[in-house]
């Protein structure tokens, strides 16, 4: 089953911008997909359309089969979304926060209480139950956010930007979190600008720029399609010059400092042995940019040249 | 979890309910701001204008000036209070994009109108009570019918509410929210025949006071009270109920087409 169908999405606001031309997409059920795009390419409004925030032009939405123009009840009942900023009260306290969310979800308050237990637990703000939202650092409020997304255990959960402006020790146990409650059953829509991130979670991508769709595909084809990938090598004795080999491009950073670009056909095998025959011994290794992001970049820009040309 | 049954009516009483209880909750943890300021300020008005003022102007409609204008006074902070409950609920909400909790959920816009409206008239009767309450330590107040009264104040607090309702989806900033109460409301609510009978006023004046709508609710209120009005008690009430239909209608239209709510 999909859980999410949007056909023919379009939107154009008041001010003449086209924000959406006619997009189609489809998500389906127990999915991790990732939504990925640049400032201003329609994320947002797609997320504002399927949660009601944003009007539509034109176009469907379904959500788990259900038209959000025919039933928009039961279709919003299957969502849960955690948005890019904080719009919680910054008067109420954390408690008071998720309880009620279950209550505009149609939860009794005993079944609110003992949600609002198991997430703030689980999410590791249950000692700050009593507090102010507005006390809370920058991480908790995004752990608050999604816990209160939670609370009525919807199928689909939108994540816009989850782990903007969290340390990288909160952000991790996000991750966990969330590919556990992928695992369990729920389908993840998830933004960001982390395209690590996305790599890491998401099994399914789609890029959208300019308010088109420009890729749409799984993520393991999308990084398949990657022909060099670039690494930067730690030396552990200086060089003066770099190597030189046909499959692989050597350029020197500094003296014990060196990138290589490795063509998908070539094995990392080939150039340790290469270099161990010349004893140049490596120290550490790391990927000069994510793979995703050089294929984000690649895409993006195509797209730019090709609207251009 | 509700995703896999139908969203039922015990959903949306739950889900009303709770806009309610958040609301009520809301003035009530700052009561300092909310109920406490119209109790001191009415009591200045019946200790200048009934104590002070009132013995020299003598009787009004056979009544002692204080026990006229204790209706008047009473009505006042019924209006302004829920007035004002909803539109800086309702417009802090907006402002810190917390309405959007609401809007994101199962809930109908009539329901979210309502327990807007419901937190506005909670909010007016706890204020009128108090009021009341500081008037008899000033007068006697006795009561003439309890149904007009009650059914009065109820619905001059649902009025007032819908009229912030639209006041916060409409007002982009916050002088928006200042400018209707004070160059409009206040003035209405001073001319409503709060402090007098349109007796008093040259004939052109009382019909002009006809036009304003706060002196139909202040009339109506005080013949619940004392049993005496300007106008007749039917008239009051149509003019009433015809007001928060129009009222209710125009939310209803602005909450469907997203006015102030969705871009």
């Amino acid at each position: 089953m999909n859980a999410l169908e949007l056909s023919g999405l379009t939107k154009i606001y008041a001010n003449g911008r086209h924000a959406l031309a006619s997009i189609d997409l489809v998500v389906k059920e127990g999915e991790f997909f990732a939504l990925l795009g640049p400032n201003g390419a329609g994320k947002s409004t797609i997320i504002g359309i399927i949660t009601s925030l944003v009007t539509k032009t034109a176009g469907k939405v379904r959500i788990f089969g259900t038209d959000i123009d025919t039933d928009f009840a039961r279709a919003k009942s299957y969502l849960g979304v955690v948005p890019q900023e904080f719009n919680f009260s910054q008067f109420e306290s954390v408690w008071e926060i998720t309880v009620n969310q279950g209550g505009f979800y149609g939860l009794s308050k005993t079944l609110a209480e003992l949600r609002a237990e198991k997430y703030l637990t689980v999410l590791g703000l249950w000692e700050k139950r009593f507090d102010r939202s507005r006390t809370l650092s920058g991480g908790m409020k995004r752990r608050l956010m999604i816990a209160r997304a939670l609370l009525h255990q919807p199928r689909l959960l939108i994540l816009d930007e989850p782990t903007a402006g969290v340390d990288i020790e909160v952000r991790r146990s996000m991750w966990d979190f969330l590919r556990d409650l992928n695992q369990e059953g729920t389908t993840v829509i998830l933004t960001t600008h982390y395209l690590e991130e996305a790599e890491l979670l998401c099994r399914h991508i789609a890029i959208i720029d300019g308010g088109q769709i420009i890729e749409d595909t799984s993520m393991k084809t999308l990084l398949g399609t990657l022909h060099a990938e670039t690494f930067v090598l730690d030396l552990m004795t200086p060089l003066t010059r770099p190597p030189v080999h046909p499959a692989f491009t050597f350029r020197l950073l500094d003296p014990t400092t060196m990138e290589v670009q490795i063509n998908k056909e070539s094995a990392l095998n080939q150039l340790f042995d290469y270099l161990s025959a010349r004893d140049i011994r490596v120290m550490s290794m790391r990927n000069k940019a994510n793979r995703l992001e050089e294929l984000f970049v690649n895409r993006v820009q195509g797209n730019l040249e090709e609207k251009s040309a | 979890m509700i995703a896999s049954d139908a969203v039922t009516t015990r959903h949306y009483c739950t889900a009303f309910a709770t806009i309610v209880r958040k609301e009520i909750s809301r003035f009530t943890r700052i009561w300092l701001q909310t109920v406490l300021p119209p109790a001191i300020t009415m009591s200045l008005y019946f200790i200048i204008f009934g104590h002070l003022i009132g013995p020299r102007i003598g009787r009004m409609h056979g009544f002692e000036y204080m026990q006229y204008i204790a209706p008047g006074i009473i009505m006042m902070s019924v209006i302004t209070n829920s007035y004002s409950n909803v539109v800086s609920s309702l417009f802090g909400a907006k402002f810190q994009r917390h309405i959007e909790e609401i809007l994101v959920a199962p809930i109908p816009d009539i329901l979210i109108v309502i327990g807007f409206v419901a937190g506005g008239v909670a909010r007016g009767l706890i204020v009128g009570a108090v009021v009341t309450v500081v008037a008899l330590c000033f007068t006697d107040i006795h009561i003439s019918s309890f149904s007009i009264t009650l059914s009065v104040v109820f619905l001059t607090a649902t009025l007032f509410s819908l009229a912030g309702f639209i006041n916060a989806l409409t007002a982009r900033k916050f002088d928006d929210i200042s400018i209707v109460p004070t160059f409009i409301l206040t003035p209405l609510t001073y001319l409503g025949g709060v402090f007098y009978s349109i007796d008093l006023l040259p004939h052109f004046w009382q019909q002009a006071s006809r036009v304003n709508p706060i002196f139909y609710m202040v009339n109506a209120f005080r013949f619940g009270m004392l049993g005496v009005s300007d106008i007749k008690i039917g008239v009051a009430f149509s003019v009433i109920c015809l007001m928060i239909t129009a009222l209710f209608t125009v939310c209803m239209v602005l909450m469907h087409r997203g006015v102030g709510l969705r871009s």
